[in-house]
């Protein structure tokens, strides 16, 4: 092991110093997309290796921004490699701004006003804050929440921790998704009153059953966030400094406030790429290798638009599991093994507060024909789940979870075999990942399902076998 | 009341009670007027009751100087009485004539006397002189003088008080001379009282929180980042630790407080280490409470709360007060070899042999304890059942050391240190046990040259006071909880080897569901890069674990599971994260 280090040392000395060497693959991105896509390729291939980000010298876990902010954590915390990871595994990273790319030249213009050559290229820049055409997005204290340099702002824009005297007391929060219930939970460590502009009549009601929504949307309030629901931005008003003062609604409320959060969701960074020839929708098009019209040029991860998403997917999913799933992908193809993005049953997770949340599979927000739902709650508690099936067939779809923890690895076998749902309900004490010595809420909730659905319970025995390791 | 203003009130309590306690040393005069003093004496030292009767009034932190004037003062009356006094020995050399060859055995007797105490010791210390080639007579002279010395020391050691018996006794006698106001238990009860009440106010504002996970700010605490707030507790810990084993009579009122309820307890008098016990439980049960209601809405966490409490009081303070009541060895039955470095040594082996039967149970128990029971426990459940369901330095750092829990280093290096350094201390606890054992059945005082007793004494200072005590506690609020656990422990090594290779324990990682956002590894006390697994989908398995259960407690996604299950699978090295198809192992 050791000998093989000083050898890849030598050969990465080499390298550098070799005016004909290859220019090898570069990653635009350090997020989750790219820096996966980076190290993926390293384990196969000894190519070289270059990403590039302006956000931050090294890779950091943007889902942890808000622990930061909070002080669960400090920045350091959310790196996920220690700094000399990059140098020991020969991953090069460049802190710029691509500001070109010419897929003529095979060339990169950074901000820098160097020009980077590369062989193979990969693009993985995220995504960016969706605004939309409001009045007043330029004053002062408008803001989103998705970068480092977001996180930033948002500092500036507020108290200091324990800090009394600061002008910034009622912040706005626009759009109901996991974002906002994010930059709502952070504000309220530093006691600024939060109100939420939620569009729809329920909490992020695009993705939840009513019954979720209802449950969560009390949670969120039980917080001391006020909920406005039916409400949009209309204008954000400034003082004469250009500093917010209110913002106003379409019901023509003036609501006054310091801050406005954007969070009406994000949208593909691919402005760089205009007239470059490479193809793009929403995001930049790829096949199922995640290749782009132009060949040696890839991209992965919130930027990347599949031409033909796999059926129960979408187009374009900005979650950090999609980008770590096509970084691992588009790692392989650069590396020369070629690989299709194959995604498997859904899955995503959030907290809401304190309500952490897991899906697997699809559970509708409204369900479609010869679909079913039941919606199950331990009482009193904030523990609730929903679980979706076929009509007829009692093929299990999916199933949402609200306080309970549930097994991965459980779901992803029973929704790949197609199981009934009374297989998948009987092997729930095995699905359970909830902590030790927490309550055990199976066989109740397998007696309510029968009760009310009349669907018979099956143990799953074969299962069990699998999975009781 | 405001929570801001709560908090500053518990602390501003907590604070005077700390403050009043230490002040103790300072401000409250040890006195033996009126005293009984000579009851503490041996029969042949009644007559230093006389002169420590006569020692003005003085505060706790002059006493011990003028105690030891006295002892002084004692011993040189009794050098006049039974030494050898400097015209004796003038007598005695201008006996030889200036001629060194005279010295010998013979000399000694007829000059001292021959059965005489210091004939003994004087030939002792000088017979290595008799018959040497000596180049002078003044040098012989001269060595003989040094060792008068010597033999007057033993002369007090016989006679009077020596040198030493009289860190005991300046603490025995300075614990009787405290006022009798502090040994009513009134002053203790206010005290301790409103330590803990200082405590229970300032955790009002976490009471009023919902369940949930209540790390807001720990980033931002001055107290909690190695501030200055961190560096005073730092500075007072450690100094407490240093005067708890080198200077325990400054403490000597503070000891004083506690003695009516050391007297219920086990009969005796109270001394440092029952105070220090009656300290360290208090702070467990009121760091406890607060582990309660930090955790509330985690079952894991409170039960296994109670759990470290529990063999704290009743194991580790009430059990050995019993036993020594019960005129016993003061054992505490939890407490396993080489944790309990002294177990094997030969006093503790004739205390046991000394009580019959109950003896002879109290050392198998010991014996099956780290034998068998440790072992197979941990197969079972993992190290945890001992480091963070039983372990009292383990209740400590659970309780007391939680708000610090965050500060352990996280770095790959840090993580080698630790494998080097916890596994020495595991090696050389072993080869002490056994130089100890070797010697003891041998009657050899050596073994390959090195004496038992200063392997056992370098084991001690080191491995007991500096790391488990200064370092292991002292260090919380600079290096984490469990500074002492990860580095320093000896069956922690012990049970970590077993739990790395031979357990059913794991923390399971929930497929592919974690976000790297590294909330489990800022958490972990014991510095375990959690993250690095779970976001590869990897179990856990990691011989330092000790099981608090707190990554998977602060998990924003549930991810992380502590799981009892069979060992297939358990350690995968070539994890397969789950979400994607057409995924194939690299082999």
């Amino acid at each position: 092991m050791r000998i093989e280090n000083i050898l890849n040392k030598i050969a990465y000395f080499r390298c550098e110093h070799d005016e004909h060497m290859a220019h090898g693959t570069v990653i635009i991105g350090n997020g989750i997309a790219g820096i996966t896509a980076a190290r993926e390729m390293r384990k196969i291939s000894d190519e070289r290796i270059q990403v590039i980000s302006i956000e931050t010298p090294y890779f950091f876990s943007r889902t942890a921004l808000m622990y930061v902010y909070m002080g669960h954590m400090k920045f350091e915390h959310t790196k996920p490699y220690e700094n000399w990871f990059w140098e020991k595994n020969r991953i090069e990273l460049v802190q710029a701004l691509v500001e070109k790319v010419n897929p003529e030249k095979n060339e990169l213009l950074l901000s820098t006003g160097e020009q980077i050559k590369y062989d193979k290229l990969l693009i993985a820049t995220g995504s960016k804050t969706q605004y939309f055409d409001w009045k007043g997005l330029d004053y002062k204290g408008v803001q989103g929440l998705y970068s480092f340099q977001d996180l930033e702002k948002l500092e500036a824009n507020t108290p200091k921790p324990f800090q009394k005297d600061h002008p910034t007391k009622k912040a706005i929060i626009v759009g109901a998704g996991l974002i906002g219930v994010e930059l709502a939970e952070m504000l309220n460590t530093r006691d600024i009153e939060v109100t939420m502009l939620v569009r729809e009549g329920a909490f992020w009601n695009g993705v939840l059953t009513p019954s979720e929504a209802a449950e969560i949307g009390h949670h969120i309030e039980s917080h001391g966030i006020k909920l406005m629901f039916e409400s949009e931005l209309d204008e954000v008003l400034a003082d004469d400094s250009g500093k917010v003062r209110a913002v106003r609604t379409k019901k023509n409320e003036e609501l006054e406030c310091q801050l406005v959060g954007i969070t009406t969701g994000v949208k593909p960074n691919i402005d760089f790429l205009k007239n470059t020839g490479i193809e793009s929708d929403k995001g930049i098009l790829v096949d199922e290798y995640l290749e782009t019209n132009i060949p040696n040029i890839y991209a992965a991860g919130d930027c990347a638009q599949m031409r033909e998403a796999s059926s129960g997917r979408k187009p374009v999913e900005a979650v950090w599991y999609v980008g770590r799933m096509m970084g691992e992908v588009a790692g392989a193809n650069l590396a020369g093994k070629k690989t299709a993005y194959k995604p498997g049953p859904w899955f995503n997770s959030a907290k809401f507060f304190d309500i952490e949340y897991q899906t697997y599979g699809n559970v509708m927000a409204k369900p479609e024909d010869k679909q079913e739902q039941y919606f199950w709650k331990v009482k009193d508690k904030n523990k609730f789940m929903t679980i979706a099936w076929q009509k007829e067939t009692n093929v299990f779809l999916g199933i949402n979870t609200f306080g309970i923890r549930l097994r991965h690895e459980y779901f992803n076998n029973v929704l790949k075999k197609k199981m009934t749902v009374g297989e998948v309900i009987g092997g729930m004490r095995i699905a359970n990942f909830d902590t030790e010595f927490y309550s055990k809420w199976d066989k109740a909730l397998k007696n309510d399902f029968t009760s009310e659905t009349g669907i018979e319970i099956r143990e799953p025995n074969m299962l069990q076998k699998l999975l009781q390791r | 009341m405001k929570n801001d203003t709560l908090k500053k009130l518990g602390l501003t309590l907590f604070v005077i009670a700390v403050t009043v306690f230490f002040s103790l040393s300072f401000i409250v005069d040890i006195s033996f007027k009126d005293k009984d003093v000579s009851s503490l004496l041996e029969e042949k030292n009644k007559g230093l009751a006389n002169i420590v009767s006569t020692i003005d009034p003085a505060p706790a932190y002059q006493m011990p100087g003028a105690l030891r004037n006295a002892f002084n003062q004692y011993n040189e009356v009794i050098v006049n009485e039974y030494g050898i006094k400097d015209d004796e020995l003038k007598n005695f050399i201008e006996k030889l004539d200036s001629d060194a060859s005279k010295f010998d055995t013979s000399a000694v007797q007829s000059f001292f006397g021959k059965d005489d105490f210091l004939t003994t010791k004087f030939l002792e210390n000088t017979s290595w002189m008799i018959g040497r080639d000596w180049q002078n007579f003044d040098q012989f002279k001269n060595s003989i003088n040094d060792k008068l010395q010597n033999v007057n020391k033993a002369v007090v050691s016989e006679y009077g008080l020596g040198a030493e018996k009289q860190d005991a006794m300046v603490l025995i006698l300075m614990t009787v001379g405290a006022p009798d106001f502090l040994k009513t238990g009134l002053w203790a009860f206010l005290i301790f009282g409103l330590a803990v009440a200082g405590g229970f106010i300032h955790f009002i504002p976490l009471w009023r929180k919902k369940p949930g996970i209540h790390n807001d700010h720990i980033h931002h605490n001055k107290s909690q980042t190695r501030q200055w707030p961190a560096i005073i507790v730092f500075v007072c810990l450690v100094g407490f630790y240093i005067f708890l084993y080198h200077y325990p009579h400054y403490l000597a009122n503070q000891i004083a407080l506690l003695k009516p309820l050391s007297e219920n307890m086990s009969g005796g008098a109270a001394n440092q280490w029952f105070l220090y016990g009656f300290m360290y439980t208090l702070a467990m049960f009121t760091m406890g409470a607060r582990m309660m209601i930090k955790y509330r809405g985690n079952m894991y966490q409170q039960v296994r709360t109670v759990s470290v409490f529990f063999f704290q009081v009743a194991f580790a303070f009430t059990l050995p007060q019993i036993l020594t009541r019960m005129q016993l060895p003061a054992y505490d039955l939890k407490s396993a070899w080489p944790l309990e470095y002294s177990f094997f040594f030969d006093y503790r082996i004739d205390e046991y042999m000394q009580n019959g039967s109950l003896g002879l149970f109290l050392f198998g128990w010991g014996v099956v304890l780290f034998a068998i029971g440790v072992p197979l426990l941990t197969y079972f459940y993992g190290k945890r059942w001992y480091c963070s369901w039983v372990c009292g330095c383990g209740g400590l750092a659970e309780t007391v050391g939680d708000p610090y829990r965050h500060l352990s280093d996280k770095s790959l290096g840090s993580w080698k240190i630790e494998r080097w350094v916890v596994h020495s201390v595991l090696v050389f606890a072993v080869f002490m046990t056994a130089w100890v054992l070797y010697t003891a059945i041998s009657g050899d005082s050596e073994l390959l040259g090195i004496n038992s007793y200063s392997v056992r004494s370098t084991y001690g200072f080191f491995i007991g006071f500096v790391f488990a005590g200064a370092v292991g506690t002292g260090f919380y609020p600079v290096m984490g909880n469990r500074v002492w656990c990860r580095f320093g422990c000896p069956l922690a090594a012990y049970l970590g080897l077993v739990q790395r290779f031979k357990s059913r324990f794991r923390i399971t990682t929930n497929g592919g569901q974690c976000i790297s956002c590294g909330n489990c590894s800022t958490y972990c006390e014991m510095g375990i890069d959690v993250r690095w697994y779970a976001q590869r989908g990897q179990n856990i398995v990691r011989s330092s674990c000790v099981g608090c259960g707190v990554c998977s407690a602060v998990c924003p996604r549930g991810v992380l599971k502590l799981e009892n299950k069979t060992e297939d699978g358990r350690i995968n090295d070539n994890p397969i994260l789950i979400g994607r198809e057409g995924v194939t192992l690299n082999l």
